[in-house]
């Protein structure tokens, strides 16, 4: 069993900021991260191995120095990564980085299990996993807080809602995003941490993957940014202190000052 | 400031840090509260292979020495000495049958302590048994293919909770010093058993318990090294362990200094945070001093002990005695520094200071440290011909 963990490197939102002119993010200078959120897409990968077998590979697209990044989950005993860089790749939205995901789990051979974290806090989503199963064309389900594999093949997956959990059934292989209630990520091992400083790790780009230019990066690209810009700030705010009786009544003449209907 | 240390012990410092700041920092205060053992603590150090940096890697460790132990303690004891007691003590117990186990003995019990697996305790300490080991009234009777043993050993770290003890007993009274030898004993092994566990001034988190040995009967194989070789195999341990506790001390002055540091700049009175009056600003220039003289007495006598040197006494007890002496300035200056909030369990630092105390204490007292220094300054001068006036 194969289980994928699809991973992305990010800059540090502490000091995360935008250029006005090009309304991107300025990436020069600022410390790059895994994603918080996979971390916990990660775990869930290692225990899903370490209870039904199997191995573990971690998958990224992004600049060279995203090798780090992976580098980053063999030391706490993901089995294989894979990088996928190319100069194509560049501005990608989640439509051509989905696909590019997808040709690569595809080129991996038999994958049971794609996990990505919910989303990443750059760009914040949450859309890739969703359509890298829309490019597998497998079953996929979000948010997920446990992960349970079935006798028959079925996978069984608890999702987090605003009320309360789901648990829904898929047939494998499938995608699946996981949320930070799948478990605390674990420490790096000394003995991974040795072998992940050594070991070997590919690089695909478009011509591995045997896809065409004008299907990635930017070019691939159906999102195109018009603007960006902080959302404005909310409107003037008042704050009504007393107990309830009081602040009812002093509630009911503001509304009635601002004439609204039925007041 | 850069020890150039190997990318391996790099790695160690790097993975013992995060865990320390990740996984000890956010419960120190708790631990310490509750003295609850912290056995998830212990479990995150095995799986992150800490517990065998110091082994050879035929015992399925990592081939470090005294140098990776001591980085390891270091990075632990910044956070809590509580929990890095905890972890050093179990390289305590290991240390004898590492260094004079038959090979039987560490194909056993090495491989298992360095997966962290199981944790092991040293027991020499009775309650006339302390600096002067000679006191030991611990017996080990052989009988037949066995080892009976009676007595009762005092303020045993990670006592109940180690499942390998490493035990000084007397086999023969008459032979004083060469009476004594050190054994092997399992936790349920029949007639072993604990008593109360402690409670103490500081470093809570770590279980400090008797070891009672009721006819307890071992197997004869138990017996490291010959009969006899007990305080051989003691002083050889201390040798070797010693600049942990060192290391437990550096650690725990640089934690004590980064609080001290970041709360003096950010503390204001009289209109300025303190670090900007002279009188802070000295105290902190000595802690700092203070400390890195601490961790480069500690690494170059630990680098020293692994190039394999035979006269390691006197160094070692140095690795102790000047690093635990600048814990307790430091931890104490601290306080200090952070003034009333100091002294209030809501920060960190009096922990520290409560902690601090044990290093003098612990592992010979600091007088005896200065004993061996003595001594052995004493045998090294009379061997030398030559005057120096």
């Amino acid at each position: 069993m194969q289980v994928v963990v699809c991973i992305k490197q990010v800059p540090d939102a502490k000091n995360v900021r935008i250029d006005p002119e090009t309304c991107t993010l300025v990436r020069q200078g600022v410390e790059s991260i895994v994603n918080p959120h996979d971390w916990y897409a990660v775990e869930a990968a290692l225990r899903f191995r370490d209870e039904y077998g199997g191995k573990v590979t971690a998958l990224t697209m992004g600049p060279p120095q995203a090798e780090e990044a992976l580098r980053e989950t063999l030391a706490l005993g993901v089995d294989e990564a894979v990088l996928l860089s190319d100069r194509a790749f560049a501005g990608a939205d989640t439509w051509a980085t989905s696909l590019t995901l997808a040709r690569a789990v595809e080129k991996l051979g038999p994958v049971e299990l794609v996990i990505c974290g919910k989303q990443a806090i750059d760009g914040d989503t949450a859309q890739v996993g969703p359509g890298l199963a829309a490019h597998l064309d497998r079953p996929y389900t979000t948010y997920a807080r446990r992960l349970e594999l079935l006798d028959g093949g079925h996978l069984r997956a608890e999702r987090v809602t605003d009320v309360g959990y789901e648990v829904v059934e898929m047939e494998l292989p499938a995608v699946v995003t996981v949320v930070r209630e799948i478990g605390d990520p674990r420490m790096p091992g000394l003995k991974h941490k040795m072998r992940a400083k050594k070991k070997e790790i590919p690089l695909w780009g478009v011509a591995e993957l045997k896809l065409n230019p004008e299907e990635v990066g930017l070019q691939g690209s159906y999102t195109q940014v018009v603007r960006v810009f902080s959302p404005p700030p909310r409107c003037d705010r008042e704050m009504i202190n007393g107990d309830a009786e009081t602040q009812a009544e002093a509630l009911i003449k503001l509304l009635q000052e601002a004439e609204v209907p039925g007041l | 400031m850069d020890y150039f240390l190997t990318e391996e012990q790099q790695m160690i410092k790097e993975i013992a840090a995060k865990i320390a700041t990740e996984k000890v920092r956010p419960v120190r205060a708790e631990l310490d509260e509750t003295e609850e053992f912290p056995r998830d603590i212990m479990k995150i150090l095995a799986q992150s292979d800490l517990f065998g940096v110091y082994l050879p890697e035929e015992y399925g460790g990592l081939g470090g020495g005294v140098m990776e132990n001591c980085l390891a303690i270091e990075e632990l004891g910044r956070a809590c000495i509580g929990v890095a007691t905890t972890y050093a003590a179990s390289g305590l117990g290991a240390y004898p049958i590492l260094l004079h186990g038959s090979e039987e003995q560490k194909k056993k019990y090495l491989p298992i302590i360095a997966s962290g697996e199981r944790l092991a305790a040293f027991a020499v300490t009775e309650s006339g048994a302390g600096s002067d080991a000679g006191g030991i009234q611990t017996t080990a009777k052989r009988d037949g293919a066995f080892y009976l043993l009676n007595g009762t050993k005092q303020w045993i770290t990670n006592g109940g909770e180690a499942e390998i003890y490493t035990v000084v007993a007397i086999t023969d009274r008459e032979k004083g010093a060469r009476g004594a030898s050190a054994f092997i004993v399992e936790k349920g092994d029949p007639g072993f058993s604990f008593g109360k566990k402690e409670k103490k001034m500081g470093i809570c988190a770590s279980a400090t318990r008797e070891l009672l040995f009721n006819d307890c009967k071992i197997p004869a194989d138990r017996l490291i090294s010959r009969e006899g070789m007990g305080f051989i195999v003691t002083m050889k341990t201390f040798d070797v362990s010693r600049p942990g506790i060192g290391a437990l001390a550096v650690g725990l002055s640089q934690g004590a200094l980064d609080i001290s540091v970041e709360y003096a700049r950010k503390r204001v009175q009289f209109g300025k945070p303190i670090i900007s009056f002279q009188a802070v600003q000295h105290m902190l220039a000595d802690m700092a001093t203070e400390t890195e003289a601490a961790r480069a007495l500690v690494y170059t006598i630990a680098k020293y002990i692994d190039s394999g040197a035979k006269d390691i006494s006197k160094l070692s007890a140095m690795a102790k005695l000047f690093p635990t002496d600048v814990a307790m300035r430091v931890t104490t200056n601290a306080v200090q520094v952070l003034g009333g909030y100091g002294y209030m369990r809501d920060y960190p630092v009096e922990k520290m200071m409560r902690d601090a105390k044990i290093l003098q204490i612990y592992e010979g007292t600091n007088q005896i440290q200065r004993n061996v220094i003595g001594q052995e300054l004493n045998k090294e001068y009379g061997r030398i011909k030559e005057t120096f006036f």
